[in-house]
């Protein structure tokens, strides 16, 4: 058993090391900018949800209300950036360490919460925080923040002739996240959040501190979250409220987790990669003229797929490699 | 700020808090039948009001008359979502809170998808009906007349509930199965017909409430979002499950949401009601009159 689940886990690190390798040498043959931009949101989408997925799949704490640390990340880089000069290195970490404290704060009643109370929480939380930044004057109220472009640097995170460096950053975001996870998944944490999903009170009876477990899932996902809120910042070089901080954005950070197979490695990867492509495509073909048909498709989608596939497509897969072992 | 004023805000708090109730009954009740939080109820509300705004500018019929039609309208539409969408999401096997979160809400996004399509994005109202824009005077107070009648209707909605819940075959059947479906189906209830007819009834009370919005509220596809959430925290406030308890979170939401408005900036009204949500839950997480 021990051993599959070793064998499983150095597989799983392989492969991932193996796809990012591919991923890394896909813009040297793909130049179009309109692609390239769609496998920057990809990456990012795949880091969000996989961070997402920490919390609200292996801890089953579902939270619909992560815009908030995206946001947080945002604003916090591009207010330290715009207003006292700092470098956006510097303000992603403060922007994951704010949120990642902030999310312990908010845990510390939260928690007590289950059910469809804690996720209605969420939700509220991250509006009283999006309504309140509308409303703050100094950081640009419902207009936002422009971040003023300073010529192409590293050091400055910004580049404006090519998207590489974006991509590449994306790539490196996604990969810790996976990464994260993966390690997390075999340490006393990822036992102890999946026992805390499978059953609380059994869980505080054998001795799982049930509610520290939960802040360290809800800090680490935060903080992750935060840096790709961060990334996007400095990625679009324009945010509103709205726009970063949106109901919307939770979802569209969660679906993918669910779309793929939530509270699975490889299931935000997945999700992000057949996702992302589609939504951009179908937003682009018949997005503009055919007036709400991409979100049909949208909607229909992850109808279909949750109702179809409750362990995501993920569940297709390891049905799949579970029929070869079986033959072998 | 004088005494009046007050007065005034918080009479038309209260009667925006019962037709808040209203919408949220529907919300309420279904969760209590079977545990499901239906994330498209907004876009219930909204096909509701594009319902009652096409009756009017195509056949001439005032919202208020067309307010059981849309009603029963309603009720096939949700008896329909029950048997095609929601029925599937209850057999899953794996992650069953996700599933029945995920597939209400993808519901939801195609519904707005849908009514993009078809009635544009524009903003619609309906305008000269019979009760629109007009205000009653009582003892010097100011009331809006749609909102009025929108507070009656609740309160009789909530009565009819009551009788209808306790006093009818169906409403006994609709306990007993919220209270053990398994059991139920010994006597030779059918399950299926029970929670179809409870989606219905749902739908159709959310119905009566669209019918009256659309005569003082904008029309437009995501107008559902605006009041998804506070039907939400309605219910939540009340306690999951029990429909009385969504009629009285309607009526704080609406004086918190008065009060707010009458000290913070307008921009900043529904704070004050999240804020008490998060306030109510912190202190009994069940809501205020849910089971513990």
């Amino acid at each position: 058993m021990d051993t599959q689940f070793a064998q499983r886990r150095r597989r799983d690190l392989i492969m991932a090391a193996c796809l990012a390798v591919v991923a890394a040498l896909v813009p040297l043959f793909v130049k179009d900018v309109y692609v390239q931009n769609i496998m920057v949101l990809t990456l990012m989408y795949a880091a969000l949800s996989q961070s997402w997925n920490i919390l609200s799949g292996y801890c089953g704490q579902i939270s619909l209300g992560h815009a908030l640390y995206f946001g947080l990340g945002a604003y916090t880089t591009a207010l330290l950036f715009t207003k006292f000069g700092v470098l956006p290195w510097f303000g992603m970490l403060a922007g994951g360490a704010i949120s990642a404290v902030i999310a312990m704060a908010l845990g510390y009643p939260c928690f007590r919460l289950r059910g469809h109370y804690f996720v209605i929480a969420t939700i509220v939380i991250a509006e009283i925080a999006l309504v309140l930044i509308q409303n703050w004057d100094w950081a640009g109220a419902a207009l936002g923040i422009d971040i003023p472009v300073r010529g192409d640097s590293w050091l400055k995170f910004q580049f404006t002739r090519s998207k590489l460096p974006y991509f590449y950053f994306a790539l490196a975001l996604a990969c810790i996240a996976w990464f994260v996870t993966w390690w997390l998944e075999d340490s006393k944490w990822g036992y102890w959040w999946r026992a805390v999903k499978d059953n609380p009170d059994a869980a505080e009876s054998l001795g799982v501190v049930v509610f520290n477990s939960k802040m360290g899932a809800a800090a680490v996902s935060a903080f992750l979250v935060a840096v790709g809120g961060s990334f996007y910042a400095q990625f679009v070089s324009y945010i509103d409220p709205e726009s970063v901080m949106g109901f919307q954005f939770s979802l569209l950070m969660a679906l993918p987790a669910v779309l793929g197979g939530i509270g699975t490695l490889w299931g935000p990867v997945l999700g992000a990669v057949i996702l992302i492509p589609l939504t951009e495509l179908t937003r682009s073909f018949i997005g503009g003229s055919g007036r709400g048909v991409d979100l049909i498709v949208y909607g229909a989608l992850i109808v279909v797929i949750s109702l179809a596939l409750p362990r995501g497509l993920v569940s297709v897969f390891s049905m799949l490699t579970g029929r070869k072992e079986a033959a072998r | 700020m004088t005494a009046e004023t007050i007065i005034q805000s918080l009479a038309s708090g209260l009667l925006m808090g019962l037709l808040y109730g209203l919408i949220a009954a529907g919300l309420a009740l279904i969760f209590g039948l079977m545990d499901v939080v239906n994330f498209a109820h907004g876009e219930f509300l909204m096909i509701a009001m594009y319902a009652t705004f096409f009756l009017f500018a195509f056949f001439a019929i005032d919202p208020l008359l067309a307010a059981p039609l849309v009603a029963a309208a309603l009720f096939v539409f949700g008896a329909v979502v029950y048997l095609l969408v929601v029925r599937f999401a209850m057999r899953a096997k794996a992650n069953a809170g996700m599933v029945q979160i995920f597939s209400t809400f993808g519901l939801a996004i195609v519904m707005r998808g849908l009514a993009q399509f078809f009635f544009t994005p524009d903003y619609r109202s309906v305008t000269n009906s019979w009760v629109g824009g007009k205000t009653i005077s009582i003892a010097g107070i100011y009331l809006p007349e749609p909102q009025l009648i929108g507070a009656m209707l609740s309160i009789a909605a909530f009565v009819a509930l009551y009788f209808f819940i306790n006093r009818t075959d169906f409403g006994r059947a609709l306990e007993a199965t919220r209270e053990d479906a398994g059991a139920v189906a010994l006597v030779g209830i059918d399950k299926n017909r029970v929670f179809a007819l409870g989606w219905g009834l749902g739908a159709a009370l959310v119905g009566l409430a669209g019918a009256i919005m659309a005569i003082f509220f904008y029309i437009y596809p995501d107008v559902g979002a605006s009041f998804a959430l506070i039907a939400y925290v309605t219910v939540a406030l009340g306690g999951f499950g029990s429909v009385f308890g969504a009629f009285a979170g309607g009526i704080i939401v609406g004086l918190v949401e008065a009060s707010t408005a009458l000290i913070l900036p307008p921009s900043l009204k529904s704070v004050g009601i999240y804020a008490v949500y998060l306030l109510v839950v912190f202190i009994r997480p069940r809501g205020l009159f849910g089971s513990m």
